[in-house]
């Protein structure tokens, strides 16, 4: 096959690559996408956007069965049924329609996609195994967008009965009984979406606490629902193995006690690594930070023209942040003046109810030597909360003492998640309190508990 | 913690106000004791303020050039371990502050009386409100800027590190922006080779400003009147270099300056109304019995007046030693405030650069001030033939409402008489 030469090559077409990938044809530049399979990569396919698909799924299924049973808001239903094959097909229709319009909007950009894997040859050659064979690609710059790949225990491979995310989001039927190892973020989405499909889930987590990143206040309400879920929470456990009868996981508990627990299927959500391997990274011995390629601000790693954004450059790894490296990569290798200067990176949990953290906790700002002030507004207080018929969870913000700067906003409640938007716009402003407090913030809503809970460190909260 | 004031120190009898001429600190500074935290500038003396206490500066009371009362606060330094009501006292501190134990002495017998009547103004000892302009952001923060203000600035190339953020909190705003652009671009220096369009302004402070006021107040006040007159310095250059070259060990170098002295002393004795201040506000003339000489000098600081003192005690080389010693003194800045002042009559010089003629302006509130021009060998007719002599000009100014045409005249002619005979200095007491 004839070499391919151009100005920028991403390896990868996942959110950061593809967005790499379209900004710098939008830009004019020369671009080709190497991907292995469907551009959207993880978040689309296997992660962000199934995931949620299965998550709503099960909340509808769960109110109805919640209608069913008593009758709430004076609505009954009677025996709701899933039917999982026709769910997942439902959501695999949802990501084809999304990785299509991805491929859509490259193909607009005037970015060449090859299929295949990519390897370094050197630091401006890729060669990329195609059904057609090998393919020469010759790039001045060269962006790794590879992404990670879930952690695998080794008491507990992939296969069979256990799963990771990907496998969880595509089962045809619902498991009678599922134990996640593993208690973060991911693990508790999926987890919190079977129990809620009527499968009766085992959280073991290593750790004190489940979702070991936020704090305790944060978490409480979680740990509730998952209860009300008739879940059960085994924290400070580790898992041994799978039991030989073949329908079970021993798991050592934190007295040091074996027990075996019913697990029809093993979901195992104990992180994700980089992926650092199979694309000859070796061939151009790049700077690594730990397990993560090494960059600099400008998402730079230790060789001219190679460039690396998304999972495989470090902690959070989250789709936003690799789209946002992606942007500023293109636009850096179009030779405008970029940086990466954000203030903050929201992360979002989509548990039940959902956890927003957006800047800085009150604890990380004091570990930075900051002096600062939190205050925080139960959605008890609020009205829509109340209507929606969850009021569980709060809004916190946590401001510098004597500035009012807002550092960081926290949140945990039902369909948070769309707040985030707020709480990052307002960090990312540089708002101070009293800039919350004098927006006027639409009536009834959630956000409310975001005006009211800045009011509350002023000291003239109206409505507790 | 509590808050020290530092107070503008009494710097000299019947000074009620000083010029602020120079910080040590800035806000936010870590201050030992004794260390240095302003200048001041009274009459034509410069004062150093030194910090009586450990502590983080947190207030700054002037800005450089303004003038600042007598016993009000300049400084104000948190410092660890003192409480809130120590604080009060701090504040009613007398103006001698910078002795620190005397004043911690007194604050512990004096209570706090008008402690509420200055708590309206005094800041919190965070000093920091944020009404409006913000202050910078701590070391290793990120500046504080909206994306948009960031991109801009990237784009320009400037490090937003640099900007001062005048939003809430700090925040660099698109104001901002421009106008550290604008500054940017004045401060760059035109790029046409040929006109230089630069203006360098330059604030008035410290001693220039004095000598400006003075020199305009001098200048307003005075109605002057000028006398040039030759003086034929050739046997008083035969003498004063005969001296010289005999020099005894210890003894200064003469110039015609101690000579001048003595004339002056000499010829005020006998016209008591040049040896004056006039008072024109009070309306009262002062003739003194001393002779205190002013001499205008140039120092690297501007033009001082150091002063020799009872110049009518002073022997020639009495005269001579005390001359360079004033002179040194005031030239690197030892000099002392009464060494700076309280002259009767001046003399200006400017040694060989002085010229044919000068016009001197006087030391106000003196009356008469004596210039010396530079020394020539000029050809002079004898009545026979021209000979060449050594001349010199004296061009001495008058304050005219006080002292006549007749009388100054007669004063020059003098001195003319005594330089051109120099025994006569020597003679008759």
């Amino acid at each position: 096959m004839k070499d391919i030469i151009c100005k920028v090559a991403v390896i990868g077409g996942g959110p950061g690559g593809y967005v790499a990938a379209i900004r710098a044809g939008q830009l004019g530049l020369d671009t080709v996408l190497v991907e292995k399979k469907m551009p959207g990569g993880t978040c689309l396919t296997v992660g962000c956007i199934p995931s949620k698909a299965l998550i709503h799924a099960a909340d509808e299924f769960s109110r109805l069965r919640h209608f069913a049973d008593g009758g709430a808001m004076g609505i009954t239903a009677s025996d709701p049924a899933i039917d999982l094959r026709r769910t997942v097909e439902w959501k695999d229709g949802i990501v084809s329609r999304l990785t299509s319009g991805v491929s859509g909007l490259l193909k607009k950009a005037r970015v060449k996609i090859v299929f295949g894997t990519a390897r370094f040859l050197d630091g401006k050659t890729l060669a990329a195994e195609t059904d057609m064979g090998e393919q020469i690609i010759r790039a001045e710059n060269v962006i790794i967008a590879t992404g990670s790949v879930p952690v695998e225990l080794p008491t507990l491979p992939f296969g069979g009965r256990v799963l990771s995310s990907t496998e969880a989001l595509a089962l045809t039927a619902v498991p009678k009984t599922l134990a996640v190892v593993g208690g973060g973020y991911i693990g508790l989405e999926i987890g919190m979406a079977y129990a809620k499909l009527g499968a009766s889930v085992t959280v073991v987590e290593a750790a004190a606490q489940i979702l070991p990143l936020y704090d305790a206040e944060l978490v409480r309400p979680v740990t509730k629902r998952l209860q009300e879920l008739g879940a059960r929470v085994l924290t400070g456990a580790a898992a041994r193995g799978l039991a030989p009868d073949g329908e079970g996981l021993v798991v050592r508990r934190a007295d040091g006690t074996d027990e075996t627990i019913a697990a029809e299927r093993v979901l195992v959500t104990v992180g994700r690594r980089p992926l650092t391997e199979g694309f000859g990274l070796d061939e151009i011995r790049l700077d690594m930070a730990g397990r993560f390629i090494r960059i600099d601000e400008r998402c730079r790693t230790s060789m001219r023209g190679v460039y690396a954004i998304g999972d495989v450059t470090g902690e959070p790894m989250l789709a936003h942040r690799a789209m946002a490296q992606g942007e500023m990569v293109a636009e850096i290798i179009a030779g405008l003046r970029r940086g990466w200067d954000k203030r903050c990176i929201p992360a979002v949990c989509f548990t039940d109810p959902e956890i927003v953290s957006v800047g800085r906790t009150a604890e990380e700002a004091r570990a930075a030597g900051l002096e600062v002030k939190t205050g925080s507004f139960p959605f008890q207080g609020n009205g829509r909360a109340m209507t929606m018929g969850r009021d569980d969870g709060f809004i916190r913000v946590v401001c510098e003492a004597d500035s009012h700067l807002v550092l960081g906003i926290q949140a945990v409640g039902a369909g948070i998640s769309e707040l985030s938007t707020a709480f990052a716009q307002a960090i990312e402003m540089g708002a101070r309190l009293e800039d919350i407090a004098g927006t006027v913030h639409a009536h009834p809503t959630l956000g409310e508990a975001l005006h009211e809970a800045s009011l509350r460190i002023l000291g003239h909260s109206l409505h507790i | 913690m509590g808050v020290f004031s530092v107070k503008l120190p009494d710097v000299g009898e019947g000074i009620a106000e000083a010029e602020l001429t120079e910080w040590h600190v800035k806000l936010g500074d870590m201050v030992r004791e004794d260390d240095l935290l302003a200048a001041v500038m009274t009459d034509k003396a410069t004062v150093e303020i030194p910090s009586a206490v450990t502590g983080k500066v947190i207030w700054l009371g002037a800005t450089v050039g303004e003038t600042v009362a007598i016993g009000s606060d300049i400084v104000r330094i948190e410092v660890e371990g003192e409480d809130d009501s120590e604080l009060a006292v701090a504040e009613q501190a007398p103006p001698t502050v910078v002795e620190p134990e005397m004043v911690r002495q007194q604050e512990r017998v004096k209570p706090a009386p008008v402690a509420a009547a200055s708590e309206k103004e005094a800041p919190s000892p965070l000093g920091r409100t944020f009404a409006g302009a913000g202050p910078r952001r701590p070391e290793g923060e990120k500046p504080l800027a909206p994306p948009s203000v960031r991109l801009r600035a990237r784009e320009a190339g400037i490090d937003l590190r640099r900007v001062r953020g005048s939003g809430p909190a700090g925040r660099i705003t698109h104001d901002d922006l421009d106008a550290f652009q604008q500054q940017d671009d004045t401060a760059r220096p035109s790029a046409t080779p040929g006109a230089d369009l630069s203006v360098t302004e330059i604030k008035m402070v410290g001693l220039r400003r004095k000598i400006a006021e003075r020199m305009a107040e001098a200048k307003a006040h005075i109605p002057h009147i000028t006398i040039v007159e030759e003086v034929d310095v050739s046997a008083l250059e035969d003498l004063r270099t005969r001296m010289n070259a005999e020099g005894v060990a210890g003894r200064p170098k003469l110039t015609v300056l101690p000579f001048l002295i003595r004339a002056i002393v000499k010829a005020v004795k006998e016209q008591p109304a040049l040896n004056a201040h006039y008072d024109d506000e009070a309306e009262i003339i002062r003739q003194f019995g001393g002779v205190h000489v002013g001499i205008a000098s140039q120092t690297p600081n501007g033009l001082l007046v150091p002063v020799i003192r009872h110049a009518e005690t002073l022997g020639l080389y009495a005269a001579a030693a005390e001359l360079a010693r004033v002179a040194e003194a005031s030239r690197n800045g030892t000099a002392r405030r009464e060494e700076l002042s309280g002259s009767t009559i001046t003399i200006s010089s400017l040694g060989p650069l002085g010229a044919v003629a000068t016009t001197p302006i006087i030391n106000r509130p003196e009356v008469a001030i004596v210039g010396v021009n530079k020394i020539a060998v000029r050809p002079h007719w004898d009545g026979q033939q021209f000979v060449p002599r050594k001349m010199m000009n004296l061009s001495s100014s008058f304050d005219h409402r006080v002292i006549d045409g007749w009388d100054a005249a007669i004063f020059v002619k003098r001195l003319k008489t005594l330089m051109e005979m120099p025994a006569m200095m020597f003679v008759g007491g």
